[in-house]
This record gives structure tokens, sequence and C-alpha cells, in this order.
């Protein structure tokens, strides 16, 4: 299978990262812990921009950023520095944010991905820290809006900007990259996706023939995949009827799946870099060794371990290593059942009934799969009882013994089956006849009496095996 | 009668009488002056005084009044750059320098005015009018310290704290007959002094003496772990405290002594150096030659670092809000109204500074002036302890000489705004007077090298006479 992007799409991307995970904010003591508080309570002078206060540069957050670049084979700068980037907007408290310019922290990287024709290499241009604003609040709808409330709490997180080259042929492939991008950076526990603006990605994109769009502000893969789809129609669209595609910023409005004009080139912004004052040139290259060491196993190293370890399908190994909480319950569940068995369970069953039901795996015990896992293989419950009982440990919760109890979905023993068999085909000779006749749903019907007598807990697979050699 | 006292004679008094009294004629002063050297009175100092009179201390400065200049933050009272955007405004925080003081037993006594946000060498551009010489009230203090150094001359506070961008504690200080000193960078912490130009500038102690300098120096230096661009250095100010420069060998820069110098200041200046001699020191000729580009460079940094830093004042979170019906026009409106003319000059000079297409041109050009000027400042004191020249040109001007044409007042810092591009310590001391006014000796040393710069100020003020002058009216 070959991919020939015929319309010559390129699409780079910039991704916002919250380096939520650590314990305080970029420049200051505060905690980033605000998600549920009330507004402008985890604020001081520093992250308000009152006039006199410092920042100080969160060496932990240079560390995050640095392990970021590590994972994505990016090259560590000799000595990083901070710029301002000037620019007024109400929720950036000091007129400037406080961002990288020429010494990004980390650059020159490289990702692969699954792209539309196998494997395919993104590239990273740079990675580089900056300051969250705070955050706008209308009171009303943006247009007939009463009034406007700020909350600072945000103000000052830590970002990483991650930035790539234009590597990326479709919108499928830029969603793919961002999973794993995430992905990715929940392994560097520097980063929890579950918390609102977590990550927001801005595209470039530009077809073969026109110029390069960027589409601001996009607060979610599967939204960055629409946005992608929509731009690539209406650029097309402009091209086919012979007009141009001019170089501006859009703005993807997610109720409407469509993207909007922001501003035209002539209207960018001019941010006046030059080097933060407050702050002096950092070296950090020499933290490389140690950091490498704290290095956790990435995603892709994990799912070479988990095929050749526990001899699983690569479609298996990737479904439980895309998300690090299921991997690392899977090899909890392995370490104590047949692993083959569990991961067929955990990925191709659980992970779906969760997702269904947008639950993580904190939803789920470890002893409860363990323990299903081996009726399984003592054939003790049949697999739609198995997925009956998963089913209600995920809605109603309970252990998976008191479910298979109370249930009644121990699996019956042969010799009843066998009774069960007898009688229906006592009670059933013109189905018999239908069956020996060459119509093979009079099968299925006779397997259906024998599952109502057993109630359900018969295998229906074995059953079947049952009546048509007694009967051929 | 108002009267100049040392620490030393402060904390006598007090021992005498009480800090209460002692601050409470200092406050009747500020009260009865015209000189208009402060911007606000801190309301709690009399209560703070009594709090050391009944419990009687042995810190550095216990009960000792001091006066600040309006851009070092102090919790709970005013903090307004003399400025309308910040009339109202009162930190919640107190500066670095003034949690120092406090533990050194400290009263802090008013805030002293300055040009707006530090913008100035005259003490005119301020939002609560101008603050007039001690020694002749028809002309200016000199600044942007202006309200320290005249608070000092006029006998309204013991000691100061400035703040020196491109002179701002040396030039009062010249124009008004007292001491101050711009430490090497980095040397005091800046946490809550309001930016106005963030790598050249530093807190600078100001006195009638310079023992006074080395015992603050000695309370307000060290390192602060907010101030990213602090130092650690561990140094004892007063040890430098010796009056003898023998041997000691002085610079004395062609360029600082320029063809615009009123002669009389030229003499008084050379009459310095050759007392100085006569202790002991020697001197000779060196150069500076990158000097002359000094100036351009230094306004084109200073007004970019300006133009970012002044940008938080919006009226969005705190000082002056003028309404519009909505953010933009508000913003526009607050910062119409808020800022002078001479501030909204440097936000417009510092913008075009570093907007696109002129940034290489002006604002990377400047940098590399830095470099050279501190590589000529380097090169000089290879071979000398210190430098020293004049530190303006001239005697203080009369208000409203210049106010109109504000780059003949950027020319008064001719001689200042090298040592803070370079970022070496300097101080001005008071060395004789011409038509009945100041005139200023720089001081200037190298690198972390404030030990020298105290020890030759200090051997020549014991020799000469003219630290014990008086403008009228004060004892």
């Amino acid at each position: 299978m070959s991919y020939s992007n015929t319309d010559g799409i390129m699409i780079g991307l910039e991704i916002h990262v919250q380096l939520n995970r650590l314990k305080t904010k970029m420049f200051c003591g505060c905690s980033t812990q605000y998600h549920s508080s009330p507004p402008n309570t985890h604020v001081c002078p520093v992250c308000l921009g009152l006039p006199g206060a410092l920042p100080v540069i969160n060496q932990k957050a240079v560390e995050s950023a640095m392990k970021v670049g590590l994972a994505l084979n990016c090259e560590i700068v000799e000595q990083t520095q901070f710029h301002r980037k000037n620019y007024y907007y109400p929720d950036l408290p000091k007129g400037y944010q406080v961002s990288q310019f020429d010494y990004p922290i980390v650059s020159n990287g490289k990702v692969a991905i699954e792209g539309e024709d196998g494997e395919l290499v993104i590239r990273i241009r740079r990675a580089h820290m900056e300051e969250d604003p705070g955050k706008l609040i209308h009171m009303g709808s943006i247009d007939k809006s009463k009034g406007t409330l700020i909350d600072y709490n945000r103000s000052g997180m830590a970002l990483l900007e991650i930035v790539t080259e234009p590597d990326i042929r479709s919108p499928k492939e830029a969603r793919r990259f961002l999973d794993k991008l995430r992905n990715i950076l929940e392994y560097l526990d520097v980063f929890d996706s579950d918390l609102e603006g977590a990550m927001r990605v801005d595209a470039n994109i530009s077809l073969q023939g026109g110029d390069r769009t960027e589409i601001k502000n996009i607060s979610s893969h599967k939204g960055a995949e629409r946005a992608l789809l929509y731009e690539i129609m209406r650029q097309k669209n402009l091209l086919r009827r012979g007009e141009i595609v001019t170089m501006e910023t859009r703005h993807f409005d997610e109720a409407r799946g469509v993207t909007t004009s922001m501003r035209s080139k002539e209207e960018e912004h001019d941010y006046r870099y030059f080097p933060e004052p407050d702050l002096v040139p950092l070296r950090v290259k020499d933290r490389t060794e140690k950091l490498l060491q704290e290095l956790p196993e990435l995603p892709d190293a994990k799912k070479e371990r988990l095929i050749s370890q526990y001899s699983i399908s690569d479609m298996h190994a990737k479904a439980l290593v895309s998300n690090l909480k299921i991997a690392n319950f899977y090899e909890e569940v392995a370490s104590e059942v047949n692993p083959k068995v569990a991961a067929t369970w955990i990925a191709d069953v659980l992970k779906g009934e969760l997702n269904y039901r947008d639950l993580t795996i904190d939803a789920c015990k470890v002893e409860d799969i363990v323990q299903l896992v081996t009726m399984i293989m003592e054939n003790k419950i049949t697999d739609r009882s198995a997925v009956e009982v998963i089913r209600t440990l995920l809605d109603s919760g309970g252990n998976c013994m008191e479910i298979v109890e109370k249930k009644g979905l121990v699996k019956v023993e042969d010799n009843v089956v066998e009774q069960a068999v007898d009688d229906v085909l006592g009670e059933n000779k013109n189905a018999i006849n239908d069956y020996l006749n060459g119509k093979e749903q009079s099968l299925n019907f006779l397997v259906g009496q024998v599952m109502k007598k057993t109630r359900g807990r018969a295998d229906p697979m074995i059953v079947r095996d049952i009546i048509a050699n007694r009967i051929k | 009668m108002p009267e100049w006292m040392s620490i030393r004679d402060t904390k006598h008094k007090i021992d005498n009488l009480s800090a209460e009294e002692v601050t409470s004629s200092y406050l009747d002063t500020i009260e009865k002056s015209s000189i208009n050297a402060f911007t606000n009175i801190n309301k709690k100092a009399i209560e703070d005084a009594k709090y050391y009179d009944k419990n009687q201390s042995d810190l550095p400065l216990a009960g000792v009044p001091i006066s600040i200049k309006d851009n070092i933050s102090t919790k709970g009272i005013p903090t307004t750059c003399s400025s309308r955007m910040l009339e109202n405004y009162i930190p919640p925080f107190n500066a670095h320098v003034i949690e120092k003081l406090y533990e050194a037993g400290a009263i802090i006594i008013g805030k002293t005015n300055m040009d707006e946000f530090a913008m100035g060498g005259s003490t005119e551009t301020c939002c609560g009018g101008t603050t007039f010489n001690p020694w002749d009230t028809s002309r200016v203090p000199g600044g942007s310290s202006g309200g320290s150094a005249a608070a000092l001359a006029a006998g309204e506070s013991p000691i100061s704290l400035g703040s020196d961008t491109g002179g701002s504690v040396r030039s009062p200080a010249s124009y008004c007959g007292v001491v101050a000193m711009k430490p090497t960078y980095g040397t005091i912490s800046r946490y809550g002094l309001i930016s106005y130009s963030n790598s050249l500038e530093q807190i600078g102690p100001m006195a009638t003496c310079v023992e006074d300098i080395a015992h603050i120096m000695d309370v307000i230096a060290g390192y602060d772990n907010r101030d990213s661009t602090s130092i650690k250095r561990d140094i004892n100010y007063s040890d430098a405290i010796i009056n003898d420069s023998e041997g000691m060998k002085i610079g004395v820069p062609t360029e600082l002594i320029s063809d615009g110098i009123n002669p009389k200041v030229e003499k008084i200046v050379w009459d310095a150096i050759h007392k100085m001699e006569d202790l002991g020191a020697i001197w000779k000729e060196v150069s500076l030659p990158t000097t002359k580009y000094a100036l351009p460079a230094y306004y084109i940094l200073a007004m970019s670092d300006a133009s970012s830093n002044l940008a938080r004042f919006d009226g969005t979170r705190y000082g002056l809000r003028v309404e519009g019906n909505n953010w933009h026009v508000m913003a526009s409106k607050t910062r119409a109204q808020g800022f002078g003319d001479e501030v909204k000059r440097r936000i417009l000079l510092g913008t075009y500074a570093l907007s696109a297409g002129y940034h290489d041109k002006y604002y990377v050009k400047a940098l590399k002036v830095r470099t050279l000027v501190k590589n000529d400042f380097d090169r000089a004191f290879n071979d000398v302890d210190v430098l020293m020249g004049p530190t303006m040109a001239d005697i203080a001007f009369k208000v409203g000489e210049k106010i109109e044409d504000p780059l003949s007042i950027y020319m008064t810092d001719i001689n200042n705004v090298p040592v803070n591009l370079a970022g070496v310590p300097s101080m001005s001391i008071p060395c004789g007077f011409a038509d009945k006014m100041p005139v200023g000796l720089q001081i200037i040393g190298n690198t972390f090298d404030e030990s020298s710069i105290l020890r030759c100020a200090y051997t020549f003020e014991q020799n000469t006479n003219h630290h014990r002058k008086r403008p009228d009216g004060v004892n």
C-alpha cells in the first residue's frame, strides 16, 4: 500500500503541553494543583506580574523539558536562554510572556508513527519552554458578554511548545502523531492529559500551489483531525476555482467543525523578542547523562519487550502500550495467569468496555481480571459470561467471584449438557429432519433450545458440535 | 533646626532621647519642608519607633529612620514610582532590601520623590511635582533619586536608599553634596525594585558620610534566591573603612573629563585627585575609548527594557484605571493618562528599537557596544585600583532649564552610564563647591571591588572638609 498525497498536503504542528505533573509553576513557588480551586487562589506577586516581582527558573521544569527532548530524540542545547515575547492581552499579567527564542532547550528530534503507508518519521524542529497565561471567563456568550473575568491560577504554569517539521501528510497522520506524543509524555510522567487545557494544538497546513494557513488553539486530537479535514477541503475548493490561498491565521470553531479567518499575515504581531534580563542563561547540557538514566521505558521499547517477553501479538502489544496504566495493569495480570489469554481479554475486551464507558483502568482491579482469566482458562465460564462479568464489574462494581455466583454464570457440567441435548432432540424431530434435508438454520434452532434449557451456561460452540455429531 | 546625622549620631541621639522622638523630629522636619522630597510618609513610623524603644536591641540600625526611593516596594506603604499610574498602588510584599532593613531594626520613615519610573536626571518628571535642591531651591536635585539626595541634604532623613540605572544615585548625590554608591551588578537583590532597565540597575545606599554607605551595604547586600541575577559573595564592607590610601593606584580616564565640562568643576576634581596623591596614592591617565558610544547604547538598552517592563501597567489588576468600552480602549486610555511625557517617549523609542527591521540595527548593536565598554574597564583595571573623575560635568542646573530638551538631560549622565553598562561599582562623594553648589567626585572600582572605592572615599573624606558644609538652615 502506498500513499500518493496527490494534493501535496504538508502539515506541521505546534503542540503546547502543560507540564502539569510538576509541583510548582515555571517561575514561582505557586502550586500547580489549581484545577478544582476557586479562581485566583494559586497566585503570588510573580505570577500576577506585580511590579518588582522577579522570576526564578523551576529547575524541575527544565529537566522535564529535557526528558521530553530526549524521548523525542532531540539534541540538548549547551546553554539555554529565555526571551520576552511582548504583546498585550488581559490574561497576560506582565504584558509579555517569558518564552524562548533562538536557544530553545531542545531541537532536531524525530518520532516514528504509523503513517498512511507504513512507518513515517516526523522530524521535531524544536521544543521550547514558556509560561502559560491566565484564563478569561466571559460572562454570557462572547458577543453579548456583560463582562470578562480573569482567573490567574493558570498564569505561570510551565508549558512546553513542541514544533514539528511539516512532515505530516494527512489529518489521520496528524492525529496519530498527537496520540503518540501524548503517550510518550504520559510515560515520562510530566503530563496528565486528563486535566483541562493540558494540550493545545496549532496546525500549519498547505496544499500544492497554495500558501500556508495556521489553525490556532485546537483543544483535542479529534478536533485537530476535524479542523485539518475541513481546512484541506476549503483550500482544495479555493485552488480548484483558481483562487488563491492566502497566508493567514484561522480559528477552529469546534462546535461547527469549521475554520474561520482570524487575521492575515499583515496583521501578524511583531513580538519584539529580546533576552529576558531577569534570568541568566542556563547551562543544561551537562545534566543529559543523569536524565538519560532517569528516562523510563518508552512506548516503542515497551511494545517490543511485551512481544518478546509474553509472546503476544504485535496488535495486542500496541493496544496495551498505548496507555501506560493499561500496560502496567496487563503486566501485573500477566505475572499470575497465561499472558496471551490475559492480553486478549485486556486489549480486545476490557479496553473497549472502558472506552465505551469513558473509564480509566483505575476502575478495575488486577485480582478480578486474574480470577476471570483463571476461570476462562479452567473452562469454568464461557466467553460470553466473561464479557458479562466485565460489564457488571464496570457498571455496578463488586468482585469477579460474587458476580459469577450471583448471576449463575458457572458453566454447567458436561453431563447436564448431554441430558439437555437428549431432551431437545427427543422433542424436536421435525427440526432434525429439516437439518438432515439441508436446512442449516435448524441446527441453530436446536442449539438455541439447549441453551434455553441450560439457562445459557453451556458453551454454544460445544453444544453445536454435540448435536451435529448426534444427528449426522 | 534640621541637621545632618550619621548612623552613629542617630543611634547616639536615640540612646539619649528615644527612637520615637528622633523619628518624630524627622517627620516634623519633612512636614515643614518645602523641597518636596517625599511622596508619602509611613503612617506607622512612630508606631515602629515606639516598638524599638520598648525592645531595645543592638541591631545595626535599631531605631534609625531611613527614607526609601518610591520605586522600592514597601508592604502597606504606597509605592508610586512618582507616577499617576501607581498613585494608589500599595504593594502586598516587601522588597528584599526592605526585609533586610526591618531585620536590622531600621524605621522606614517615608518614600522619596523621583523622576517618574526613574526615567530622568532632574526629579522634575514626577506626578507630585519637582523636588528642589536644598542648596539652592531654584535648582534641581539631580535624579532620578533626587528625593533621596534632597532629603539627606535637607536633614529630612539620615540615610536613604535610591536606585541607579544610569547614574540615578550618583547624579543627585553630586548635585546635593551627599554620598551614594551604585554597587556591582548582582550585589543587592532587585526583588521588589520596580524595574526600569533590569540588566543595568542596582539599588544604591545614600548617606551623608562614607562610613554609613558601608554600614548600609552590610545590611542590604547579599544573595537572594528570588533574584536570579543576584550573586553569592561574602564581603564585610565596613572592614574597608580605612583612612589610608598609601600606594593605591588611581586611573583618571581622559574621556570622563570631557570638552563640555564646567572649568570650575574640572579644577575641583583635579584638586581632589591631587589631594589623593598627597595622601599617598599614585595616579595616571587612562583611556576608556569606547565610552563615547556608551550614552546612545545605554539609552537604546534602557528604553528597550523599559518598553517591555512597563507593559504590565494596563489598568487591569492594580493602579490607575481609566474606563473604556472594551479592554483595549481601557488599557490605552489608562496608559495615555497614567504615564507622563518622558515615560511615553522612552516606551515609544524602546518599542521602536526592538521592532522587526530595527532590532539588529539598534538593540543588537547596543549590546555589542556594551561588551566593548566592559572590555575598556577590564583593561583599565589591569593597571589601577580605582578610576576617578567628575560625577557630573557641571553643577545642578535650574528647575525647568532643560525639561523641554530631553537630550540635554540625557547628556548629563554621560560619565555615569558607562559604569552601568559595565556593571562595575561606583560612588560619588562631595569634593568641593562651585558657585556655592556641591561638586561630586566619582570613584569607580573593578567588579566586586567596592572595598577599594570605600577605602579611597573614606581617606579623602577624612582628610578634607567638603562633607562638613551644609545648606543654609541645616546644621
